[in-house]
């Protein structure tokens, strides 16, 4: 089994810390490479999309799962699929899209594994109606840290430790997943503006339910009586029938495009308020008041960013840092608090969403709870930013809000229990089934996982 | 570990009544940083700064060390390590002598060397293997502007500080990859009970001052960091000056 030394970050590429890289190419592989990671122990990693630091290990091993990719067996009737952990939701849309299926969340990216999908829990636009991605998970195989494979059912302990668990529990190796049935690859989308924050709100509010998938982009640097203003795009899977002649011959094309891949050195400072602000203006701008029922392809709806390779490295060697947050329903005055103060800094953000969660799933560190949410990416190098944050962790927790583990790179350890209920739990029972803390991570180190 | 903005948990400082180490640890306390670790000659004024860092909210621990003494490194500091991970070490030990008494006694010279130089290897060393073993870590080495150009009046610490300095760049490219990093400070004067008989130079600086460009070449992962930063091109013209010219300049 090849071991490199190598640097690793995450998608955000700050803290790098140094790991011996080891790539299985089997579950017997895995297993010994699990039982041989040395005293500093070992994580899995998929295709290093979380932001901050939970697929790095300093000193430690960093299992490259991307190399066990097969998917094992569709159920075409059924509409589920069995695969190996380090399957993309990239590579499950090609192969069951022309079959008449597609994945049942999905995250602003397709190039997330499986396996990172369920550690991380993630979540899509289509929280409020379809919750988190292992909602849809029917089992999964685990390798825990005394090398065993255990298969884990919905319901289990395990399972809800594991949903969530930023592969702390163990390496999930393979996993049964529900699809989505879908007519074509096409999406149907309105599109409307919203003024303010609290139009947005009312917008979202009232008209969600109407739409299997909703999000708002937002405008985080317009200030004063513009604070908020926004763009909804809401939309579902377009039926065969609103389809045009012409894309009903193929209505299940999925025929992704990719433009050059961002340059490896941009300057830093590249994205400032400036040139954010000015990009913002022009974005709000050429939204439609109100458009209903555009038939947009699936990567320009769900992850217009996978467009471009790389797409990370306009901000510079400095990297950058996600920030988000959820608050509950009845909270709206913290969020309304932390979207004012976040634009009188002039946080030059350009990907900011807010998006309404609907109910929680059972995993004990999931992120979504029913409420708001909001995500926004910063530059690492504005001065002061550090702090910042701290500050808005403060009213996050104050609210009974959390902030969301698989973006984290910076929160203060001491607010983790608060935000997380269930840590307790969890700790526990990775003391029962890891004494060793053979699944260690640079993130369970900082927040003492 | 560090987080995105390069700010340590727990930190290492060796010269553990350095005022500018002191302030930096200070400061970095404020932010994120909670184990503390003073390394230093057992005194009350050891036992005084890790009171005061305790009354901030950190962990504070003291552990004996001795610069003059290489062949404890190992082990005293092997036992720091085995505690847990350390996210940054702080080498702040150092002593400045008195140019006029040492250049008549060699011994009392040859300690100066010995302490910021000598001491500094066998210490940078032992730590270096350490922060590559936990596959991060940053080394941050207090160096000197006296150090960049021997001067006629201090150039027995300036050549302790010219060694210190050569090692840490070149233990910094030994490291590079390993994700260690290796980060040279060099402070201009600082004012602090070290320097208080001296009389003011243009360009001094505080340890508050030392301390905030710390953590801003922390977050930047930067190699070198001048304080303040003005001194970078002071030295480099400096450096570039004919020897006749630079003997008869005031500096």
């Amino acid at each position: 089994m090849p071991a490199d030394s190598v640097s690793v970050t995450g998608w955000g590429r700050t803290a790098p810390t140094t790991a011996r890289l080891v790539r299985p190419r089997t579950y017997g592989e895995a297993a010994a490479a699990v039982r041989e990671c040395g005293a500093r122990g070992g994580i899995a990693r998929g295709l290093g999309r979380a932001y901050g630091d939970a697929a790095q290990n300093a000193g430690g091993a960093v299992l490259d799962m991307t190399g066990l990719d097969r998917i094992h067996a569709v159920d075409a009737g059924g509409g589920t699929v069995l695969c190996d952990a380090g399957v993309s939701l990239h590579r499950l849309m090609e192969v069951l899209l022309p079959l008449g299926w597609f994945v049942p969340v999905t995250p602003g990216t397709r190039y997330v594994t499986v396996g990172g999908a369920i550690g991380a829990d993630i979540h899509g636009k289509n929280h409020h109606v379809s919750g988190s991605f292992s909602r849809h998970v029917l089992s999964f195989e685990l390798l825990t840290a005394d090398g065993e494979i255990r298969t884990v059912g919905r319901g289990t302990p395990l399972f809800d430790a594991t949903a969530g668990g930023m592969g702390l529990t163990g390496v999930i190796l393979t996993a049964t997943v529900r699809l989505q049935p879908v007519e074509s690859a096409l999406m149907s989308v309105d599109t409307e503006r919203a003024t303010d924050l609290d139009d947005l709100m009312a917008r979202l509010t009232t008209g969600d339910h109407r739409y299997r998938y909703s999000v708002a982009w937002i405008d985080l640097l317009a200030r004063g009586a513009r604070t908020g203003r926004s763009v909804l795009t809401r939309g579902d899977h377009a039926p065969l029938d609103a389809l045009p002649p012409r894309a009903r011959r193929h209505p299940l094309a999925f025929r992704p495009s990719r433009l050059p891949a961002a340059p490896a050195f941009v300057p830093e400072g590249l994205l400032g308020r400036t040139t954010v602000g000015l990009f913002n203006e022009l974005w709000y701008r050429k939204a439609p008041r109100a458009r209903r029922g555009e038939l947009q392809p699936i990567p320009a709806f769900f992850h217009p960013l996978d467009g471009v390779p790389h797409w990370n490295r306009v901000y510079g060697r400095g990297g950058f840092v996600q920030y988000q947050f959820v608050v509950g329903h009845g909270r709206e005055e913290t969020l309304r608090r932390i979207v004012r103060r976040i634009s009188e800094r002039g946080c030059p953000s350009f990907l900011a969403v807010l998006k309404r969660f609907g109910e929680g799933d059972p995993g004990w560190l999931s992120f979504p709870v029913p409420g708001w949410t909001l995500a926004l990416d910063i530059p690492a190098n504005l001065p002061g930013l550090g702090a910042f944050l701290d500050e808005l962790d403060e009213e996050v927790a104050g609210a009974g809000g959390r902030v969301y583990l698989a973006k984290d790179a910076r929160l203060r350890p001491e607010l983790l229990a608060a935000m997380y209920p269930r840590l307790g739990a969890f700790r526990s029972l990775r003391r029962e089934l890891d004494p060793r803390g053979v699944f260690t991570s640079d993130l369970s180190r900082r927040l003492g996982l | 570990m560090k987080d995105a903005f390069g700010l340590p948990q727990s930190l290492l400082v060796l010269g553990g009544t350095s005022e500018i180490a002191l302030a930096t640890a200070r400061r970095l306390i404020t932010r994120r940083t909670r184990a503390v670790w003073l390394a230093g000659r057992p005194t009350p004024a050891l036992e005084e700064a890790a009171g005061r860092l305790r009354g901030l909210g950190a962990d504070v621990r003291t552990v004996a060390f001795d610069a003059l003494d290489p062949e404890s490194h190992e082990a005293v500091l092997g036992k720091v390590f085995a505690e847990g991970d350390i996210d940054m070490v702080l080498m702040a030990f150092g002593v400045l002598g008195d140019q006029a008494v040492d250049e008549k006694e060699p011994v009392a010279a040859v300690r100066v060397a010995q302490t910021n130089y000598t001491g500094a290897v066998s210490s940078g060393l032992v730590c270096a293997r350490a922060l590559q073993t936990q596959g991060h870590g940053s080394l941050v080495v207090l160096s000197s502007v006296a150090g960049e150009r021997a001067r006629r009046s201090n150039f027995i610490y300036g050549s302790s500080k010219a060694g210190l300095d050569a090692f840490a760049q070149g233990l910094g490219d030994a490291l590079h990859g390993t994700g260690a990093h290796v980060m040279v400070v060099r402070p201009g004067f600082v004012r602090t009970r070290m320097t208080a008989h001296l009389p003011e130079v243009p360009l001094s600086t505080t340890p508050e001052a030392v301390a905030a460009a710390i953590e801003l070449g922390l977050r930047r992962r930067s190699e070198t960091v001048w304080v303040p930063g003005a001194l970078r091109m002071v030295m480099s013209a400096l450096r570039h000056t004919p020897r006749a010219v630079f003997r008869r300049l005031p500096v």
